[in-house]
């Protein structure tokens, strides 16, 4: 099920605290037929560890039901349904998860104590799991959209209490309440205490060294054993990798998802939506830490997955993610190209398709005046996580509205380093009109003094060359220079052709092609 | 306490890479800084952990301990640090005076006449001049194949007798050759695939091995 990401929590006064009061027909104890037999069978399939089933009943059984008798009302309440499913205490917290998660989605106003409620029931569900006394096997798509929608709700949550100007003294009330729900701590140690107790990097370190099936079993177990721990531990690591994206903290992140390698095949390609959101949050952290070049060879690929494979997820509930995600990674790529111009990155087909949804922009950004300054900016705010103050509020000051904080924090900062950029577009410029030049000409020319000069081609130097990931030094500039004594030699970065490169990735295609050709049956 | 017994057994690492979320570590991580401080050693990790912790708990926030991560931040570029440290720091904390200077730092290079007027802040860690000082070597390394003299000295700033011995000590150690120019000594630096863009050729079209490792399936 997706999370609707942009969905504005809160807007109209809150009705009564409990239950939701959108609905007044809503009788929390009412089960129909359609949820009896539901349960039942879902029940029953975890049971019999019937993981086709399970994904059946839970992508599309849920639902269908929703659309069909849960527009805008909660399904029952897990007091009703318990009869249906013996009152299997693990079961009845997978069901509340989706029932908090379908009253995120679709109940507005969602009130403190829905998301508190939410809140301990995650808590209960992760203890039981953590204590490994579950013996269940889930479909990964469900797993991970635990872990997911954990991370939206705490977002969401954040944004909620962070807006306090139009705050009933009901909604105040049941924040002073609710103080300890989604408490950044205790979000960020479930994950951590997820991923140590599954002990997913050892497990990832073994399988390099053949001691150990996990991709090959897609994190399925099938001794008999649970999957449900393993897969857990290992969204988590994708989790946190959101989380610290979303307090801006972008090495460490990127720490956290470091025993997954991006370079093969991985347990995180297989959901699509973890595929996505773990490129997602990569690629815009590299953006922040100024390493384009790894950053756009990830959303080259990642979009390039989508462009071929999206036809098959029409119908699924997460669609709609997948396009918005696609459109944000595009936004970034135009941003992170013009930042960073390079030629022989990109696939054709993502060239072809990035050209047509913001060429305007790009060539914008590349002029380096007052519009290109506008056009990162929105660029920038439409594709960017939405940032989190992780701090509860305090409650006894003049009441104002916060939740924009950190996003203005993170988009000052950005533009500040794209400024830095416009201010050397000048020296950029003239070294496109000449191979060699001298000091004093040059000065002459841009009509400031030597010094100023010498100090403008330093901070040019300083400011297009990074270090990545490996340490090594990386150029961010198509045009380069070199000074010996006072005589300036430039130097234009030829796009390297990188045969190398473009060989693997039509290795790769022919290879793709050669196999759907064998396929084909000739009668 | 439990967590008190802990902090004497483990080292202040040890507790940010296994308990990192964890208000009770706040007073630790902040006597690091002020180690890091005194001995010129340096952990990012650890500095971004209390970064964040003061972002869960603003009321807890010292300024001075910021400033101080803030420093040595600077004092490890080319690395990206200091951005990252400033991404968590809140925007209304930035505004502040000695804040400003940092930042006005970290993004210039006429950093001396900035620097000189702004002593008391620096003159806290030690170690500091010396790091700005590699930091220009190295972006002077960057810029030019040779190197007049006065334009070495005014961005390390040392001048006279201290910069002979500075020249020297980097002849014998670090591969540089002083000749004589048009109008004063000349550094000739070391090449490097940035000032000598030819070296860059050979490196251009090697493929990383993890790379590769995508069409091992292909080739068996």
């Amino acid at each position: 099920m997706a999370a609707l990401y942009d969905r504005e929590d809160g807007a109209p006064p809150a009705p009564p605290p409990h239950a939701a009061g959108a609905v007044d027909a809503y009788d929390p104890n009412y089960v129909p037929d359609s949820v009896k037999t539901f349960v039942v069978h879902l029940y029953r399939h975890i049971r019999d560890k019937n993981v086709y089933e399970i994904h059946q009943m839970y992508e599309g059984g849920f639902q269908r039901l929703s659309d069909r008798l849960f527009r805008d009302a909660p399904w029952p309440s897990a007091e009703a349904v318990s009869p249906y499913c013996d009152g299997d205490h693990v079961f009845l917290l997978l069901y509340r998860e989706l029932w908090y998660r379908h009253a995120h989605a679709r109940l507005s106003p969602l009130t403190a104590a829905h998301r508190a409620e939410s809140w301990t029931n995650y808590c209960d569900l992760f203890s039981v799991v953590l204590h490994g006394v579950v013996n269940m096997q889930l479909p990964n798509q469900w797993l991970w959209d635990m872990v997911d929608e954990f991370v939206y709700q705490f977002q969401s949550f954040c944004q909620y209490r962070a807006k306090l100007k139009n705050k009933t003294e009901d909604e105040l009330q049941q924040l002073k309440q609710f103080d300890k729900a989604w408490n950044v701590y205790g979000v960020l140690n479930y994950l951590q205490a997820l991923v140590e107790k599954s002990m997913i990097t050892q497990i990832l370190e073994r399988e390099k060294e053949g001691l150990e099936q996990f991709t090959a079993t897609d994190g399925y177990d099938y001794e008999g054993g649970s999957n449900v721990l393993k897969m857990l531990g290992y969204y988590s690591m994708i989790g946190l990798l959101r989380i610290h994206c979303l307090l801006g903290d972008y090495h460490t992140g990127l720490k956290c998802l470091a025993p997954i390698d991006l370079n093969q095949q991985g347990v995180y390609t297989i959901v699509i939506g973890s595929h996505i959101s773990t490129i997602y949050h990569y690629g815009f952290a590299n953006l922040m830490m100024r390493r384009y070049v790894d950053a756009i060879r990830e959303f080259n690929k990642i979009l390039l997955y989508i462009l071929k494979y999206k036809q098959y997820h029409q119908k699924s509930p997460q669609y709609d993610q997948i396009l918005k995600k696609n459109e944000q990674m595009y936004a970034l790529l135009a941003v992170c190209l013009s930042l960073c111009p390079q030629n022989k990155l990109i696939d054709e087909n993502v060239s072809t398709q990035l050209k047509e949804k913001y060429g305007d922009k790009m060539t914008k950004m590349q002029r380096y005046d007052d519009e290109a300054y506008a056009a990162y900016d929105e660029l920038f705010s439409y594709a960017c996580p939405k940032f989190i103050t992780p701090s509860p509020p305090v409650l006894d000051q003049p009441l104002t509205n916060y939740n924009q904080d950190a996003y203005r924090l993170q988009l000052k900062l950005f533009l500040y380093e794209v400024k830095q950029q416009q201010l050397l577009s000048g020296i950029r410029s003239y070294l496109k009109l000449y191979s060699t030049i001298t000091i004093t000409k040059l000065a002459q020319y841009m009509e400031v003094d030597e010094a100023t000069l010498r100090s403008i081609l330093m901070t040019y130097k300083h400011k297009m060359h990074a270090v990545d990931s490996d340490g090594k030094i990386v150029s961010s500039a198509d045009f380069d220079f070199y000074i010996v004594e006072d005589i300036i030699h430039v130097v234009e970065s030829k796009p390297t052709k990188r045969h190398g490169d473009y060989f693997l990735r039509q290795i790769l295609k022919f290879e793709e092609m050669i196999g759907e050709l064998e396929k084909v049956q000739l009668d | 306490m439990a967590t008190e017994q802990a902090t004497e057994n483990y080292t202040v690492e040890d507790l940010v890479a296994l308990n990192p979320y964890n208000p009770d570590i706040l007073n630790d991580l902040e006597k690091f800084v002020n180690e890091q401080v005194s001995s010129q050693t340096y952990n990012l990790d650890v500095n971004l952990s209390l970064l964040r912790l003061y972002q869960f708990e603003p009321e807890r926030m010292s300024e001075q301990i910021v400033a101080r991560i803030l420093i040595k931040a600077l004092m490890a570029m080319p690395g990206p640090d200091f951005s990252l440290c400033l991404f968590l720091i809140p925007e209304h904390v930035q505004m502040k005076e000695q804040f400003k200077t940092l930042i006005v730092l970290s993004h210039y290079l006429e950093f001396w006449d900035e620097a000189a007027k702004n002593r008391n802040i620096l003159e806290v860690v030690p170690g500091f001049e010396q790091a700005i000082q590699a930091y220009a070597v190295h972006v002077l390394s960057l810029t030019y194949q040779k190197v007049p003299r006065p334009i070495l000295a005014e961005a390390i700033n040392i001048e006279g007798l201290s910069l002979d011995k500075f020249l020297e000590y980097h002849a014998a150690n670090s591969g540089w050759i002083i000749e004589k120019g048009a109008q004063s000594q000349v550094i000739v630096l070391p090449r490097n695939e940035v000032n000598h863009p030819e070296l860059k050729k050979n490196a251009a079209d090697t493929v990383p091995f993890e790379h590769i490792t995508r069409i091992f399936p292909v080739l068996s």
